[in-house]
């Protein structure tokens, strides 16, 4: 009983019985879970399962009609976005949503003007430093002066991670930051990814790409018509039948 | 960073410091009354684009805060015999509740529909006043200037310097705001409003906040317009005009930065001016609307926008 431990630590993220609809469609249908701290948690399933959605509900662009979002304890259903954000939950898109006419620097400082610790940063100068640690961090300090308009795919998706990480997020969500990119850019946001995960900083990492969900992930959930049809270690999600089934279209 | 403060303000204390020499100097009243026009625009394009540039909202209404900035002086001239201070002040505080109550019904909306709303807004101001009576209603109401106070000999001077003060005003607070946090958020809901949500940026609050700081401005700027004219009238008043004017002035000169829009108002307002005195007040209609067709394809980015592009070719011919 290895779950056993866990289970007595308060979930950082519960989701209760969440549903979704737009107009006569179900995109989410009573989708409970719970996400520990210092989880890193796969999101998975086929497309237009419900993944974005349940994303847009945890970030707050989507309202939800039944069910609730508890957030380190409090109840942050009715909350916009950024009061959301505030509180520790960040997020990258799954189609690059940069500011366009920002520099890559100016785009976290975007993260540190309105969202940074503000018991660790206070001056400007003190925010500078992190924007640039933040940068170094992710690879991108060489970029720190370029429109984030002439930024690479893969570049664009590390500065989204890094304008996320500019929040001081307890919990990131990254919405297929690897889309579209070549098997070696993967690995390099995978290790990016799993360098930032730890004991601060708690990860929901949706993917398609399923060797990197397997190798990143300490529990996997599979979505499919917005339902949750497995969820567990990922051999025991990817041993399911009914996720083969979802996969395969058997 | 604190240079460009000094060359500011030393800028605006010259500027302050020529219009009122001119008024002491200069005996022709043609110049104040011609200056005085081009100064509100200033004023209007400034605070126009605090909304419309830096938060990428296209406020149609410019009419309707300077028209509710005009009578708010005629009905506090007339009720009370209030002096030109006491009317600039009440129209600002006017203009921000306008902007308030206006950005709360109609900010979240977005895009043409933001825009739409706006002109919508305009028109029912505009009805509203042309059935108030005690203003003037439809007629228009005529106004006894006062007796003008020292330094100036002339009410049309004072009024120039008082319009001059107003542009420092404005441009002072567009130019804090694009440096500062503000800016910064404005800018990032303009380029992505769900993203900047996102990123922690309080997108209605910002564009609540720069609705009624560009609200307050445009009232402001237009409260020393009853006594310009000596006389005002809802269509007038009201006039669209002012709303494409403001527009295209601030287009014109680019709404990237806050020189942008005041550029954009001395060329196009002086060459309004100029144009209603050789050929006809009909003809800078219509050179407004070429010269905005011209810029919208040739330099989207306005005049700023055009001085960058030839700044940045520069520093990479030289590198």
């Amino acid at each position: 009983m290895e779950a056993e431990p866990q289970a007595i630590q308060a979930p950082l993220l519960r989701i209760s019985a969440l549903t979704k609809r737009f107009g006569g469609f179900t995109a989410l249908d009573n989708v409970s879970v719970d996400i520990r701290p210092g989880e890193r948690f796969g999101l998975i399933g086929p497309n237009g399962s419900g993944k974005t959605t349940l994303i847009n509900c945890i970030s707050g662009a989507f309202r939800t009609e039944p069910g609730t979002v508890t957030f380190r304890d409090e109840d942050i259903t009715r909350l916009q976005p950024h009061m959301r954000t505030r509180r520790g939950i960040a997020r990258s898109f799954q189609i690059p949503r940069p500011f366009r006419s920002m520099t890559v620097a100016e785009n976290l400082m975007v993260g540190l003007d309105f969202a940074a610790d503000t018991s660790v940063i206070v001056s400007e100068a003190q925010r500078r430093e992190a924007m640039m640690s933040i940068l170094t961090r992710m690879g991108l300090a060489s970029k720190a002066n370029v429109s984030a308009n002439q930024l690479s795919q893969v570049e664009l998706r590390k500065m989204e991670l890094a304008r996320a990480m500019a929040t001081h997020p307890k919990l990131l969500i990254s919405d297929e930051a690897m889309a579209g990119l070549s098997s070696s850019e993967v690995d390099e946001v995978l290790d990016l990814l799993m360098s930032l995960a730890g004991q601060d900083i708690t990860i929901i990492m949706i993917e398609h790409i399923m060797q990197a969900v397997m190798r990143f992930s300490d529990r996997v959930m599979c979505l499919e018509a917005g339902r949750i049809i497995a969820i567990g270690t990922p051999d025991e999600v990817m041993a399911n039948q009914r996720v083969q089934e979802a996969y395969l279209g058997t | 960073m604190k240079r460009t403060g000094i060359y500011f303000w030393t800028g605006a204390a010259l500027f302050l410091g020529a219009a009122l020499l001119m008024t002491q100097v200069i005996g022709n009243q043609y110049p104040f009354f011609a200056g005085y026009v081009i100064l509100q625009f200033i004023v209007l394009a400034v605070a126009w684009s605090i909304l419309g540039g830096y938060a990428g909202y296209v406020n149609f209404g410019t009419a309707a805060f300077f028209g509710i900035g005009v009578y708010t002086s005629v009905f506090l001239f007339k009720a009370t015999g209030a002096p030109l201070p006491v009317q600039i002040a009440a129209a600002a505080a006017i203009g921000a509740l306008m902007g308030f109550a206006l950005g709360l019904l109609t900010l979240r909306m977005q895009g043409i529909f933001f825009s739409i709303a706006t002109i919508a807004a305009t028109i029912i101001i505009e009805t509203a006043i042309t059935n108030w009576r005690y203003v003037g209603g439809a007629a228009g109401i005529q106004l006894q200037r006062p007796a003008v106070t020292a330094p100036f000999d002339n009410y049309v001077e004072m009024l120039f310097f008082v319009q001059a003060m107003l542009v420092v005003l404005a441009v002072a607070i567009s130019r804090y705001i694009q440096r500062s946090w503000m800016g910064r958020g404005l800018q990032a809901l303009k380029d992505d409003e769900l993203a900047a949500e996102c990123t922690g940026v309080p997108t209605l609050r910002l564009k609540l906040m720069a609705c009624v700081i560009s609200g307050a401005l445009m009232c402001a700027a237009g409260a020393p317009g009853a006594m310009y004219l000596q006389y005002a009238d809802p269509s007038s008043a009201f006039n669209l005009n002012y709303s494409v004017s403001t527009l295209a002035m601030s287009l014109i000169g680019g709404t990237a930065h806050w020189a942008g829009p005041v550029i954009g108002a001395i060329v196009l307002g002086t060459t309004q001016q100029l144009l209603t005195v050789t050929i006809s007040s009909e003809v800078n209609v219509l050179v407004l609307g070429v010269m905005l067709v011209l810029f919208v394809v040739a330099a989207p980015e306005g005049i700023i926008g055009l001085v960058r592009k030839v700044r940045r070719k520069r520093n990479e011919g030289e590198g």
